[in-house]
């Protein structure tokens, strides 16, 4: 009995190295196949569209309540202690150090991320994939490779607009609707938010997860047991995993870069 | 080819409102539109304590800011803080008998450095050093002090 | 079928050319975890010939098809393929081999966000430097001969599921293949395409010089155009020869999966405990 359980466990994490190590073997693939992307920027541009342009009603919506909540919430802590006018500060460090990124990677692993598993499946599922493959077409370079192109492309920039637009939805509510000063709102904002740690910190926190949710979704659909049930169970665990390690890789980059 | 052309306009409309956007929070919310690091003149200051005083920290004449903290050293040799500043290129008569402290903004706020003018004619210019200096008031040492005057005078 | 004919035939017929045979199979196994699906399996496919793999589902037909195309490894024996031994090849031989060969998958594997002429033209695109004008000669000239020219601007989904394995035919010959193998071409279609399907192949096959490998278990459609079958079950080739010599295989195997017998080799029945021990009630009696 003892030694079946320890088998079980043995088996079972064997099974996720294997996992692993083929998951890194498609991001080396993915990564390697860069010239393809270069000789066929139409591919990219095509991913840039589904994975980007198609995120932005809601990444704008969302960035828009979250930095009118931030603005709401941060006046009324803040003005107890009187420091009302720091709410720009508050308002902007929390969007770009940590909000922008870590709700976009999420709401793309949601949007995006689940569509691209699903893909991804189906065409294993309906033998696209080997269809491929028989042509002489290597499917980690011509599919895989630009849709993980064109989410590490697009999660930075929707990062920096999710922020922008809270950002404005914190001074439409704090200095619109509450009465903040507007000089102090954003004076206040600019002497203490720094360019490199704050803003380019953020921008390469958005980098990371564009790669990380990109790269689980691709995987997860690629590596699905090709049948609706296993395409289905796919989908699931891309946004579940997906979200997780954008949430758990947050913690360890914000030790990183604002840990000093 | 039309729905190619589409697509390929409206990817170019979401990079150009990421880059607006990447530019929005560099110049209208972050210090990039202060900070251009490049301009200015430096200065040094040697203090024998400058408390949490951090590169970036503010630098004031009469309360108006006139330049950026640019690096916090430690020199071995005598035991002091050497702090590098850098002024705005715009401020360039402050004279050579300027007296630099480091002071805190609030009771617990973050600590700067108040430049308070002499009256030499003679102006700092780059890389010149500040001769006088006060260090920071480190709040556990001035209760100390209290503590041990009162405890002395009984 | 034994080897004493075999070596008494061997002298009549004159030695046949080595170039003769394109793929030659031997000793292939294959196993999926603890399942065996192929167990030392030798095949010999003929140039210009149609050969056919017939045998009940879920007997390895298509692992076969994936090894000879080297989308599988073996776990032993070898596979040549004119002379290149498939299992040992790097990616861009396999490659530069893969574009001499077509395959016809079950669910036809068109691209399902290109139309049909997009469909058909992206290996010529991907492998060749045609100009637009010849190339769109050539896409045509293969939808011809499936006989959807007409049908080149309508979607994958839009095509019903026997127009989608022509399309899915015209694409596997637009680069002209030397081989061409075909996954269960006749699953799930209706008689009429059927019967389209098998004289395309055929036609295919006699027209254009090519080799053919077909996968089924139809037994009628593939007995009309096959000219050597092989009949494997549980990994191992239990009968081989022309339909003739198939069709008059005695063994009571073949003659089950031939006739489509409901009970005998093959049992009806999974296995299971004896009927009334299952209904009886236990401790009743």
């Amino acid at each position: 009995m003892l030694l079946d359980g320890l088998a079980r466990l043995g088996r079972s994490g064997l099974g996720a190295l294997e996992r692993l190590g083929r998951a890194h073997l498609l991001l080396a693939g993915m990564l390697l196949g860069v010239g393809e992307i270069l000789r066929r920027p139409g591919l990219l541009a095509a991913q840039v569209f589904n994975i980007g342009v198609l995120s932005m009603l809601i990444i704008g919506v969302s960035g828009l309540f979250v930095g009118m909540v931030l603005g709401l919430q941060g006046y009324y802590v803040l003005a107890q202690f009187g420091a009302a006018e720091s709410l720009g500060v508050m308002v902007a460090a929390s969007l770009v150090r940590e909000l922008g990124p870590v709700v976009t990677a999420l709401l793309v692993a949601g949007r995006a991320g689940s569509a691209l598993t699903a893909e991804i499946g189906l065409m294993k599922a309906t033998e696209q994939l080997s269809g491929l493959e028989m042509m002489a077409v290597d499917p980690v370079r011509r599919i895989l490779t630009p849709r993980f192109f064109g989410g590490l492309i697009a999660m930075p920039l929707l990062a920096a607009m999710f922020s922008a637009v809270g950002v404005l939805g914190g001074y439409f509510v704090g200095v619109g609707l509450l009465g903040v000063d507007s000089g102090s709102f954003w004076s206040q904002m600019q002497s203490k938010v720094d360019f490199h740690e704050d803003i380019v910190n953020g921008v390469v926190k958005s980098a990371v997860f564009g790669v990380v949710v990109t790269w689980i979704a691709l995987f997860q659909g690629h590596d699905s047991v090709p049948t609706s049930e296993g395409v289905s169970r796919a989908t699931t665990r891309s946004v579940v995993h997906a979200a997780l390690a954008v949430l758990g890789l947050d913690f360890v980059l914000t030790a990183l870069m604002f840990g000093d | 080819m039309g729905k190619q052309r589409g697509i390929e306009i409206l990817v170019g409309l979401f990079m150009a409102t990421g880059f607006v956007a990447l530019f929005f929070l560099a110049m209208q919310v972050s210090n990039l539109s202060a900070a251009v690091n490049s301009e200015g003149y430096r200065l040094t200051a040697r203090f024998s304590n400058v408390g949490s005083l951090k590169a970036r920290s503010p630098v004031s004449m009469a309360g108006v800011r006139v330049g950026r903290v640019e690096d916090v050293s430690f020199d071995k040799e005598t035991y002091e803080a050497v702090v590098t500043i850098r002024i705005d290129p715009g401020v360039d008569t402050i004279p050579d008998d300027t007296f630099a402290n480091v002071f805190t903004a609030g009771l617990l706020g973050e600590q700067y450095v108040s430049l308070e003018p002499g009256g030499s004619p003679e102006y700092l210019r780059d890389g010149d050093e500040i001769a006088h200096t006060q260090s920071a008031l480190i709040l556990e040492q001035m209760i100390g002090q209290f503590l041990f005057s009162k405890a002395g005078g009984e | 079928m034994d080897t004493a004919a075999q070596d008494a035939a061997a002298p009549e017929q004159p030695p046949s050319p080595c170039g003769d045979i394109l793929v030659k199979i031997r000793g292939l196994s294959f196993r999926r975890g603890s399942q065996v699906i192929l167990d030392r399996v030798d095949m010999d496919i003929r140039r210009g010939a149609v050969t056919a793999v017939m045998g009940p589902s879920g007997t390895g037909k298509t692992t076969l098809l994936k090894l000879i195309t080297g989308q599988l490894l073996p776990d032993a024996g070898s596979i040549e393929i004119d002379g290149e031994l498939v299992h040992t090849l790097g990616t861009s031989a396999l490659f530069r081999l893969r574009r001499r060969m077509g395959m016809l998958f079950q669910s036809g594997a068109l691209l399902t966000d290109l139309n049909v002429f997009d469909n058909v033209a992206y290996p010529l695109r991907e492998h060749t430097d045609l100009s637009p004008s010849m190339l769109r000669k050539l896409v045509l000239l293969k939808l011809e001969a499936v006989g959807l020219r007409g049908a080149r601007d309508l979607m994958p989904g839009e095509l019903s599921g026997g127009m989608a394995r022509r399309v899915a035919l015209a694409r596997a010959i637009a680069l002209d293949p030397d081989m061409i193998l075909y996954d269960e071409p006749f699953t799930g279609q209706d008689p009429i395409s059927k019967g389209m399907l098998v004289t395309l192949i055929r036609q295919l096959n006699d027209a254009a010089g090519l080799t053919s490998v077909l996968v089924s278990h139809d037994v009628d459609e593939t007995a009309r155009i096959a000219d050597h079958i092989y009949v494997i079950s549980h990994g191992e080739v239990i009968a081989q020869g022309t339909p003739e010599e198939i069709a008059a295989d005695r063994s009571a195997w073949v003659r089950q999966f031939m006739d489509g017998i409901p009970d005998g080799p093959v049992h009806f029945h999974y296995s299971a405990p004896p009927l009334v021990d299952d209904l009886l009630p236990r401790g009743v009696v």
